[in-house]
């Protein structure tokens, strides 16, 4: 599917801003998402992804800026918006001591389905997400994936059209973090619009669209293999006995934009390969023995030139 | 309003409750627990003050004047005194509330009844014993002839009535206090709980209204709140035998309508506090006037105006005027109107303050 010509975009946002006194918390911020995208926000804590998901389901209101959910304005249709909405917060927010029966139907009830059909849907989430076993037993009882696989359940009965998860792996293991994004991309194909918050690469790349957000700025947007496609630098892998001395060595040299030690190597980002030779001349010089060969580009070298951004113009300044 | 979102608030309400064990306890515990603390150990009505006789005149008659003066069980005579000096002396270390003298010519003082027969001195630091001993000397002198007649233990008994009702009066009082601190300490921290938890987040993603969550909230107390009622009416009639002069429907009306200002009290106190802690720390705060103010502790004729305006805009007040005028002075709630119309004003202006600060958003 191309993202770009699928229709009218389910949410669209202009100049989206949120100040809590004097942070401020989300910049002038554009967005657009289409029909079925998986969409991720991408960025490290305190960027503004739990805040602009909160504004994009009505939980907050922006300082500035509009946002149109569904067609409908922010925040002056949030209220008609809650049925086609749902929202998985970031902490498990359902209750404790009530079963997992006890509350799907309490959520059933309050989003007013009718008996006959919350009593098939429960049924069926249950067995969609495999907590038919453990209906009976207390939520707070549950382990991490099994109430997190509670929450999507909880998130989506009302059958929303749009569905906004906030950080919804944060305390799951590997394997159900797997599961969990199969089930996401199942809702993708059933028609469901989604827009899910993360800080793990591997996540990251699976969405369909990614948008990086840096201090409460957008830096960047576009599926991850363009993004990756676009770097703008060049992944070099320096392999040598001392990664940790090269490191500091290279550290703040013009045209680095990033440097990582990965097990014995030391990962490089640099601008471009003008700055190639000028780097090894420098590695040789502190005396360390080093080759730098081409290494290919990942979605960890695209977040960490989008978010390191400042310093690099920084420190090509002469 | 959706009938049926006000429902699963309310069923959720009370499953969670049910669960909960140490308020489920509370419920019960607490009315259980301050109706035999104020019945019994807080105990208002005054016996057993410690007495020193000097019988100075020590015929048959004196000595039986003094066993019936024993027998109504507001003095107990400790000390048998030979001079006024020792009784002095008994009443400075502290021995001693009271003391009786009975005269020498005591003999002749009855015959003639122009005098009194006896003489109560008692210990002035103490306010309780000072009015209830004084009751005591309030005793009708006899005269000459009619004396053992008149001194007839139920006429004693007669005498110390009044001192035995204002202490049935705690019980109705109490019903009161009972339902402010359990009513307004429960629903404080109803609303704080789900903000703490988290499950506000999720609830106001939700088409929930915040009429319909307060009252999904406040509704599963009522029925509480009335079950209290009635645990502390059949205790006291067990342990006290307090009566219930008036309509058992009038009274359960008047708690209802009590019952209804608490919780909407707690609801607005709820609104305010950000943690569970901080509203129980407001809901402690507003106890103290109602219990001090209220006419509960002292009596509410004897408190300067200005804490008498404050205490017209606690319900507890009201609710004590209602309480104490159906169940001893066989009062109808038409009579009480006025109490009724302050707690229906109270429970309304705080319900909407409460209701409009329940935002459905997070800041």
């Amino acid at each position: 599917m191309n993202a770009d010509d699928a229709g009218l975009p389910v949410i669209r946002v202009r100049g989206l801003g949120k100040r809590f006194g004097p942070v401020v918390a989300v910049d002038a911020l554009d967005l657009d998402v289409r029909p079925r995208e998986v969409y991720g926000f991408l960025g490290p804590n305190g960027s503004g992804k739990s805040t602009t998901l909160r504004m994009l389901c009505g939980l907050l209101r922006p300082s500035g800026g509009e946002i149109e959910v569904l067609g409908l304005p922010l925040p002056q249709a949030a209220e008609g918006l809650k049925r086609r909405l749902g929202y998985m917060t970031q902490s498990f927010s359902l209750y404790r001591d009530l079963s997992v029966a006890e509350n799907l139907g309490f959520l059933a009830a309050v989003h007013g389905l009718p008996r006959r059909r919350a009593r098939r849907r429960i049924q069926a989430l249950l067995e969609r997400y495999w907590l038919t076993d453990l209906r009976d037993q207390f939520a707070g009882t549950l382990s991490g994936g099994q109430k997190q696989r509670l929450a999507l359940a909880g998130a989506v009965l009302h059958e929303p059209e749009l569905l906004l998860l906030d950080e919804p792996t944060s305390a799951v293991d590997p394997q159900s973090r797997r599961e969990f994004w199969e089930s996401l991309f199942e809702l993708a194909d059933a028609g469901t619009t989604i827009l899910v918050s993360t800080h793990y690469m591997d996540e990251a790349e699976r969405c369909t669209r990614l948008a990086i957000l840096d201090r409460g700025r957008l830096v960047a947007d576009d599926t991850p293999r363009r993004l990756m496609a676009a770097l703008p630098g060049l992944p070099l892998l320096v392999e040598c006995d001392r990664p940790r001395q090269a490191q500091q060595v290279l550290e703040g040299q013009p045209g680095v934009i990033a440097l990582a030690q990965i097990g014995a190597a030391l990962r490089l980002l640099v601008a471009d390969a003008r700055y190639e030779t000028a780097l090894r001349a420098r590695l040789h010089a502190a005396g360390i023995e080093a080759r730098l060969v081409p290494g290919t580009a990942n979605l960890e070298d695209v977040f960490v030139a989008a978010t390191q951004r400042p310093r690099q113009a920084a420190g090509e300044t002469p | 309003m959706n009938l049926r979102r006000l429902l699963a608030i309310v069923v959720k309400e009370l499953r969670q409750l049910r669960r909960d064990r140490l308020t489920f306890a509370m419920i019960v515990g607490i009315p259980v627990m301050q109706l035999v603390l104020f019945g019994y150990a807080i105990n208002l009505d005054v016996r057993q003050l410690q007495t020193a006789v000097l019988d100075q005149a020590d015929t048959a008659r004196s000595r039986e004047l003094l066993a019936q003066l024993e027998a109504t069980q507001v003095l107990e005579l400790r000390y048998r005194a030979a001079t006024p000096q020792e009784v002095k002396a008994l009443m400075r270390r502290g021995k001693i509330n009271v003391a009786v003298i009975v005269p020498v010519d005591f003999e002749l003082r009855l015959e003639r009844g122009d005098r009194p027969v006896l003489q109560l001195i008692v210990d002035g630091s103490d306010q309780v014993v000072q009015a209830s001993a004084r009751q005591l000397a309030r005793f009708p002198v006899p005269d000459a002839r009619g004396w053992t007649e008149r001194v007839a233990p139920i006429e004693v008994v007669n005498f110390y009535n009044p001192e035995r009702r204002a202490a049935i009066n705690t019980v109705p009082g109490l019903i009161g206090v009972i339902l402010t601190m359990t009513m307004v300490l429960f629903t404080a921290i109803a609303l704080v709980r789900e903000r703490e938890n988290g499950n506000l987040e999720m609830l106001i993603a939700t088409p929930v209204s915040p009429w319909e969550l307060t009252l999904g909230k406040v509704l599963p107390f009522v029925g509480i709140g009335l079950i209290q009622v009635t645990v502390v009416l059949l205790l006291g009639q067990w342990l006290f035998a307090v009566p219930i002069r008036g309509s058992l429907l009038a009274l359960y009306l008047a708690a209802l309508v009590f019952i209804l200002a608490s919780l909407s009290l707690g609801i607005f106190l709820s609104t305010l506090a950000r943690s569970q802690f901080q509203a129980m720390q407001m809901a402690f705060f507003t106890f103290l006037p109602q219990i001090l103010l209220s006419g509960f502790m002292f009596p509410f004729a004897g408190m300067p105006q200005v804490a008498q305006w404050l205490a017209e805009l606690l319900p507890l007040t009201h609710f004590l005027r209602l309480v104490r005028g159906i169940m001893l002075r066989d009062a109808g709630l038409l009579e009480l109107w006025p109490a009724l119309a302050a707690l229906g004003a109270f429970t309304l202006v705080m319900l909407s303050v409460a209701v409009g600060r329940t935002r459905k958003r997070l800041d």
